[in-house]
């Protein structure tokens, strides 16, 4: 700042070099830009041109092909199954985790991120040993008739297994941030634990937790690796809609499978643009200061 | 049944007004046991259960070596790439205006809600030699889809946005009056990025580095389209597991992974001791 109001009063000194010149600026925009462009902007052009290839018709009868259709309808039970489970789990640990104090809590924290550093495969893997036919639990499920593996309850678990982290990891910096102090000024005026968590944290959290359910969704509906080794790839009945993707693209019908990858790629693009207002709007009542 | 235990020495929590703690954090525990600790013991254990001449069979063969190379180099090799572009697309985004700055902000974040398997077919249609890009250097003899390079470029998209939000966040809080202490003793503008900026931002883009490599080496989804899949040239780690649950070779398919999961929480760990080091060192971490 001083040296700007010495610089205002003597003209004829160079202003200090605290940005690149104007060439370096454009040159690396320039670059920054393309590289995104690149791995980016163009991958997700790619998606609803090819989709669109054969016009609209086209898309939209693949896109009612029965198929196609199951798909999207298991892809839609999952999400409806995981995502509360994981948003109950989340505001539970972050309640635990941001309103005491008790010993452990870093390795807690280490514990709930778990998920987001097994590769997708090893997560589908986990349930694959537990449920299998060759383990412990295997033949007790078998002679009870029931079915987890290649089955509706082993997608679901897979995918829950995927989205843990995701609501309780949003949730924990930001309650962290506010404090216990507003709930301790409604239970000291006689409200209830319950009163107390509706009336005063949730209306605290809510923007937050939106954006964390947000995120999780979009995983969940996507999620390919862990369900695909769960999943059994059993037409019409296990398969979500990024294997129904899969299974159209291997036989060669690509406008088929760019149909449903659009429609992915609509939930992606959605979930940026509600994810940009979130933040852009309520910047402050969504990350705690010690998120991103 | 605070007080009673606050009383005397150690104790498990500190006493609170605030109610809930017992069946939030019971339901958590039980949650995260049923869901993810439990599991991922099993793998452990059926592991141990292979006996350790059986596990190192596997694990030495060069198919499963071949695979192992190919996951973590590639990972390597893409999270590199993206320590340069990331901090470069974080560089323009925090300290330039251009048009449209507000919209290439948010579509770095793409790659995180992009589903892998569109991503892989879309990536896969763009590099392959009839594609756009991929037609674009065929005529010098470069071939990416279905090759080692294939796999690097769907790791790089998916690890940009980790190094580019990990590193965006540290470049807002830059104090501007030390570039400005510095120009005014006499550096060019280089020098100042180079001696004083960078040093400032190396635990941030490392952090990125680590984010976007782990993620990278268990990544399926985008790299197996554009892959190729020819065993030990383009075959990676997990779809190696994929192919040896196919055949019910449970055992291999449970060592290749515990060896990933064992490297993998070593970076993890790893990632944990910078933040604490460059916490120390700048003030300033995750």
């Amino acid at each position: 700042m001083a040296v700007d109001q010495i610089v205002l009063g003597v003209q004829a000194l160079p202003r200090p070099a605290v940005t690149e010149r104007r060439a370096t600026r454009i040159a690396l925009t320039i670059i920054a830009l393309l590289f995104l462009a690149v791995f980016l902007v163009l991958p997700l052009m790619i998606v609803f041109l090819q989709a669109f290839a054969n016009g609209v018709g086209a898309y939209l009868g693949a896109l009612q092909e029965p198929d196609s259709v199951a798909a999207i309808r298991l892809t839609l039970l999952v999400a409806v199954i995981a995502v509360p489970l994981n948003l109950i789990f989340g505001v539970a640990a972050a309640w635990a985790v941001a309103k005491f104090e008790f010993k452990g809590k870093a390795f807690l924290i280490t514990l709930i991120d778990l998920p987001f550093s097994v590769s997708p495969v090893i997560s589908g893997l986990v349930y694959v040993l537990l449920f299998g036919s060759q383990s412990l639990l295997g033949p007790w499920l078998t002679a009870h008739g029931i079915q987890i593996l290649f089955a509706v309850p082993g997608i679901v678990l897979a995918t829950i297994f995927v989205t843990f982290p995701f609501v309780a990891r949003e949730l924990i910096p930001l309650m962290e941030d506010q404090g216990a102090a507003d709930e301790e000024a409604a239970l000291s005026l006689g409200a209830s634990g319950w009163q107390t968590f509706m009336r005063v944290t949730l209306p605290n959290i809510k923007w937050g937790l939106l954006y964390g359910v947000l995120l999780c969704n979009a995983r969940a509906m996507g999620e390919f690796g862990a369900v695909s080794v769960v999943s059994g790839h059993i037409r019409g009945l296990t398969n979500t809609m990024p294997l129904q993707v899969e299974i159209l693209y291997n036989e060669y019908n690509f406008a088929g499978a760019f149909a449903v990858a659009s429609l992915l790629a609509l939930l992606a693009l959605v979930t940026l643009i509600v994810k940009t207002l979130l933040e852009f709007r309520y910047r402050d009542a969504i990350s705690g200061s010690t998120g991103h | 049944m605070a007080i009673a235990l606050a009383q005397h020495g150690w104790r498990f929590r500190r006493p609170s007004v605030i109610p809930g703690f017992g069946l939030t954090f019971g339901f958590s525990i039980v949650y995260l046991s049923l869901i993810v600790l439990i599991p991922l013991a099993g793998v452990v254990w059926r592991s141990a259960s292979l006996g350790w001449p059986e596990f190192w069979r596997i694990a030495s063969d060069p198919r499963t070596l071949g695979a192992l190379k190919m996951s973590f180099g590639g990972a390597l090799a893409a999270a590199a790439i993206n320590i340069v572009f990331g901090t470069l697309v974080a560089w323009v985004l925090v300290r330039y205006r251009f048009p449209g700055k507000r919209v290439v902000d948010a579509m770095v974040d793409l790659p995180f809600a992009l589903p892998t398997a569109v991503a892989g077919i879309a990536l896969t249609t763009l590099y392959a030699p009839n594609g756009w890009i991929g037609g674009l250097v065929a005529p010098l003899g470069l071939k990416i889809a279905y090759t080692p390079l294939g796999i690097i470029v769907a790791m790089i998209f998916i690890g940009l946005p980790f190094v580019v939000r990990t590193v965006q966040p540290v470049m807002e809080e830059i104090d501007r009056e030390v570039e400005e202490a510095a120009a005014t003793l006499g550096a060019r503008r280089g020098q100042t990025v180079l001696r004083v900026i960078l040093p400032g931002l190396a635990p941030a883009i490392l952090t990125g580095f680590a984010l976007a490599f782990a993620r990278a080496v268990g990544e399926y989804g985008s790299v197996i389209f554009i892959a190729g899949n020819i065993p030990y040239v383009s075959e990676i780690a997990p779809l190696l597991i994929v192919i040896r649950l196919e055949e019910y070779n449970y055992a291999a398919a449970t060592a290749i992974a515990t060896m990933m999961l064992a490297i993998s929480f070593a970076m993890l760990f790893a990632i944990n001791l910078i933040q604490a080091w460059s916490r120390r060192r700048y003030g300033y971490g995750s």
